[in-house]
């Protein structure tokens, strides 16, 4: 997927398959402990809720452990990706996880139109004409498509409610 | 497009501010007032709350449009810890089921009708006993013989859910026929009255409406109700039988009566006005022929509570489910 | 032929003008319903079916039947042009029909898509119109032994073939149980592995996982090549349509093929997703080029495509004459109908003749109706992939967010798709297959179900799978394609060890 040059760097394959392997294993984990909660064994009407999700839980550790040993056997040092290439992913998730997070308190819609204009204004380079136009066009839309049109209530913050809309 | 869009928007702005001064004493929604249905699309509180909702659409019986929001979630469980957290929010009612006891109860979810504030009771749903038309008995006495003749464990019951309304009934009519049945339980109602068709199962506790379309297709029996009395809906659905002729499960032998509430509730610190306006609307709803008409299809049991004595209904009701949940085992753990 | 003139009947009464208006309006409707991720089938006519009550019960379904036609259109468009399924019948979609966008034939995908959709449904309404009361019939023979070796089946035609490491194959599958396990266990009635958690009360929702699994975790692969993403050199006129076309009928097989799948899954009911799944799998072990699938083939679009509507189609059979909802949508259109004063079930088809046929024939013009309207709008779908990439984004992201959050409104899920977005772009990085995780959130807690209740029935006896023809029937069919490639393996190795 990404050919290493040599004039870069990046975290190594190797690392990010060694982590993911582990990151997956946890799961397996607490996938087993709530399965231990729920009641593993075989009841008066047969299989109780946890019998299921512990013996998966216990096949993902022992897949997870077969592909970490795999992913440390693997003597092949491609890139995972060069850091320049990683920060652009970041430029995206970090303010993708801002406009998630802040979502709850200040609604939908106002998250929006900050998120649509920085994405064009900062990544796109756009002027500030269009990036308004559709920073504002696209939420509108929005509210008049799913609110008014669908009756389905999308979530609002303090700005809408002084709206009173 | 553009000015269209703020035109509409002008528009709004406009209304809301003409609402916005308007001085009436009594308490009217200000904006689309959302009705949660704590079940799935498509079961029997769904399709109340759509009913509802085209009703009140149809006739105009609310300035602010009715949005109906799923929240099925943990047996019903999220639908009402989203209400028990949304105090002082007028905007927002919720319908309830039989789960309304039993989910707090079987799975530890932190909720009673108490964190909220009732409004109405809308109906009750009957619950019937099934068979397939196919087998010989004709009578709840054929029924039990052949239940006491057959090992213990292989007479197959299904219903709705786990821990629910359905298994309830089922585990009361183990006690009162003395024998065990094996509870199957299934996504939905139409799925179970299927299932009884296809003979996958011995006997069902349906309710009128999941299992009418078969009665009248002769490929179900419907043997008695468990009520009190039998239901009062006498017009002819199948073989000349109307559901007034099946008989009460107690005057043939089954002492057992189980109702299951579809009632109307709002978050808790609802004030006396809001309560009241929503008991006025279904007052109104009630009184449209489109909701006669739905009562008759599901031959519900039509009684009508709200303020005192509905709280009284839903202690008393409250007091039965936790001694009957007890009995059959079907409470949380650390509950 | 009583069922002929009764159709003749129903066609006379859904081409009234009204009725017409009233399809095309439903259609427009389902496509953008379709379109909007989260806004799927079932929600888009749950919201608007008490619009309808103020209409005759005829008018009234023919337009609800219609937005579920649109919604069947709409959910293969996004799922082409971003590998955003719109909805959980297009994921399988996804796989062949991305690529090809990628490679700029943006209207070849879609234009197949469509034309295979309404090859599916129209068989499916042939089937409906010719031998409505055997299917039905054949329904009714499904209990939950029978429905799990038909999740078993479509499981194994799914998973068998796979190009990447098995371990790891196994591993993203194994997570897609145990996601699908969280929530409320349906047989005990008992909350499992919520942790106590109140959003986890609902469990994972099989289209956040999708939409944050393909659609950003996609847009994420995007941005290690910077902004330069351009749509390709999509061609925007409608010639392509009749140069897709022409190619079409090369792959009759698949298409019969997936017509029979998808009128399987309909009636039993198993659903639409199971059949495009099963579908695409099975296209891709018996197809001459099966090894390039997921390359941008033309037949790993028409296969899960027609399989879906077809399925989707035949899902309504059971609803009429039995009253079981074969899909989500179905169960919102059963709740209309008993609004309406009509219960569904064996009378409806002789006490309400004109409604079924009038409803019977309004999906033959509806579909075709349908067709020509997505058809004629494939220039313009495919225009969108020339919006520049900064400007698409952020719109696809916002629009994401909202199906999201419609799913269960709540802003938790919002959150939950960034999450698997970022797992999606790493397990991709990291050669793990995302179809299999997929496909078992989606049957994995049905199917366990269904198991379960198995196992009442039998009290705990295995042989409950292989105790009548038909369900030893299913089972077999499921073991032989698990085990496809080695018995193909096992049979060459014969033919060579002879020769």
């Amino acid at each position: 997927m990404t050919a290493p040059r040599s004039d870069t760097a990046g975290p190594s394959h190797k690392a990010v398959e060694t982590g993911v392997a582990l990151l997956i294993a946890a799961f397996g984990i607490i996938v087993i402990i709530g399965s231990l909660k729920a009641g593993i064994n075989w009841g008066a009407e047969g299989p109780r809720a946890g019998f299921f999700p512990f013996y998966i839980g216990m096949s993902i550790v022992a897949a997870s452990a077969i592909n970490l040993w795999s992913a440390l056997h693997d003597h092949d040092d491609r890139l995972f990706a060069e850091w320049g290439q990683l920060r652009q992913v970041m430029s995206v998730v970090v303010p993708t996880a801002i406009y998630v997070g802040s979502m709850p308190f200040v609604g939908l819609y106002v998250a929006s139109i900050i998120f649509i204009g920085w994405f064009m204004r900062w990544l796109g380079g756009y002027r500030w004409l269009p990036t308004v136009a559709v920073a504002l066009g696209m939420p509108i839309a929005t509210y008049l498509v799913f609110e008014r049109w669908f009756l389905v209530p999308l979530p609002k913050g303090p700005v809408e409610e002084w709206l009173g809309l | 497009m553009k000015l269209s869009i703020l035109h509409v928007a002008l528009a709004a702005v406009a209304a809301l501010c003409a609402s916005g001064t308007e001085t009436s004493a009594a308490w009217e929604p200000v904006r689309p007032v959302e009705f949660i249905v704590p079940a799935g699309t498509g079961g029997g509180a769904d399709q109340m709350a759509r009913t509802i909702q085209g009703i009140v659409t149809k006739h105009n019986l609310m300035k602010q449009p009715m949005v109906v929001i799923n929240k099925a979630g943990g047996a019903g469980g999220e639908g009402f810890l989203d209400v028990k957290g949304s105090s002082n929010n007028p905007h927002k009612i919720i319908i309830t089921l039989s789960n309304l006891f039993t989910t707090p109860l079987a799975t530890g979810i932190p909720f009673s009708w108490k964190d909220m504030t009732p409004v109405a009771m809308l109906a009750l749903d009957e619950f019937v006993l099934w068979v397939n038309a196919e087998k010989s008995y004709n009578k709840v006495s054929d029924y039990v013989d052949a239940v006491k003749k057959a090992p213990a464990g292989t007479f197959k019951m299904g219903g709705t859910g786990s821990k629910q309304e359905d298994q309830i009934i089922t585990v009361a009519l183990e006690k009162a026929i003395d024998t065990k049945f094996t509870y199957i339980p299934y996504k939905g109602g139409g799925e179970v009255a299927v299932q009884l068709v296809g003979n996958h199962v011995d006997s069902t506790v349906n309710n009128p409406i999941e299992a009418v379309a078969q009665w009248r297709g002769g490929k179900l029996r419907p043997l008695c109700v468990f009520d009190a009395q039998p239901m009062g809906y006498d017009e002819p659905i199948a073989d000349g039988k109307s559901w007034k002729d099946i008989p009460s499960c107690k005057s043939q032998g089954l002492d057992i009566e189980y109702l299951m509430l579809r009632g109307i509730f709002m978050p808790p610190k609802a004030t006396k006005d809001q309560v009241e306006y929503y008991v006025e609307l279904f007052k109104k709803v009630r009184a449209t022929p489109e909701w006669q008409d739905f009562m008759k299809s599901g031959a519900f049991n039509t009684t009508f509570l709200t303020g005192a004595d509905y709280s009284k209904w839903l202690e008393t009701e409250q007091k039965r489910h936790e001694v009957l949940m007890k009995e059959a085992g079907f409470l949380a753990p650390g509950n | 032929m009583e069922e002929l003139a009764n159709l003749f009947h129903g066609f006379a009464v859904a081409l009234q003008p009204y009725n017409v208006m009233l399809m095309v309006v439903g259609i427009m409707l389902g496509v953008i319903i379709g379109v909007l991720p989260g806004l799927g089938g079932a929600n888009g006519v749950a919201i608007l079916l008490p619009l309808t009550f103020s209409m005759p019960p005829t008018s009234a379904i023919i337009m609800l039947s219609c937005i579920y036609w649109g919604a069947l259109f709409g959910g293969a468009i996004t799922s082409i042009l971003f590998n955003i399924p719109g909805e959980p019948w297009s994921v399988a979609t996804t796989f062949d029909g991305y690529p090809m966008a990628q490679q700029g034939k943006p209207g070849e995908a879609l234009t197949a898509a469509f034309t295979s959709s309404f090859v599916g449904a129209l068989f499916a309404v042939a089937m409906i119109t010719l031998v409505a009361p055997l299917v039905a019939s054949f329904a009714l023979r499904f209990g939950p032994a029978e429905k799990f070796a038909v999740y078993f089946l479509a499981f194994c035609s799914f998973v068998g073939l796979s190009k990447e490491p098995p371990f790891k194959t196994i591993a993203a599958m194994m997570i897609g149980f145990a996601l699908a396990a969280v929530g409320l266990d349906s047989i005990t009635g008992q909350l499992r592995l919520t942790f106590g958690i109140t959003e986890l009360l609902n469990g994972f929702d099989f289209l956040i996982a999708v939409i944050g699994l393909f659609g950003i975790g996609e847009i994420l692969l995007t941005m290690e090549d910077g902004l330069s993403f351009r749509g390709g050199n999509a061609k925007i006129n409608l010639r392509v349509v009749l140069q897709t076309w022409k190619e079409l009928p090369t792959y009759w097989m698949t298409s019969l093929r997936s017509c029979l799948i998808g009128c399987w899954m309909g009636v039993t009911p198993a659903g639409a997703t199971p059949a495009s799944f099963m579908s695409y799998g099975i296209a891709k072990r018996l197809a001459r080029n099966g090894k390039n699938f997921g390359k941008g083939e033309i037949e790993g679009v028409i296969a899960p495509e027609t399989a879906a509507h077809a399925a989707g189609t035949s899902a309504l059979l059971p609803m009429l004459s039995l009253g079981v909802p074969g899909s989500p949508t179905a169960a919102v259109l059963l709740g209309g109908l008993l609004i309406w004063g009509l219960q569904p079930g064996p009378m409806l088809f002789v006490e309400q003749k004109e409604f079924v046929w009038g409803l019977i024939a309004s999906m033959y013009l509806g579909n075709l109706a349908g067709l020509l309207v997505v058809l004629t709008c494939v220039p313009i779908f495919a225009a969108i992939l020339r919006v520049p990439f900064s400007i698409i984004a952020p719109l696809i992201l916002v629009l994401c967010a909202i199906g999201a959050y419609s799913v269960h409104n709540s802003t938790f899920d919002v959150m939950l798709m960034l999450v698997f977005g970022v797992l999606g772009y790493l397990l991709k990085k990291c050669n793990y297959p995302l179809a299999p995780l997929v496909l078992a959130i989606v049957l994995g807690d049905k199917a366990e179900e269904a198991f379960r209740q198995s196992l009442l029935g039998s009290q705990g006896s295995l042989g409950v799978f292989f105790s009548n023809g038909l369900v030893s029937t299913i089972m077999v069919l499921g073991l032989v394609a698990l085990f496809w490639s080695a018995i193909q393996e096992g049979y060459s190795r014969l033919r060579t060890a002879v020769a």
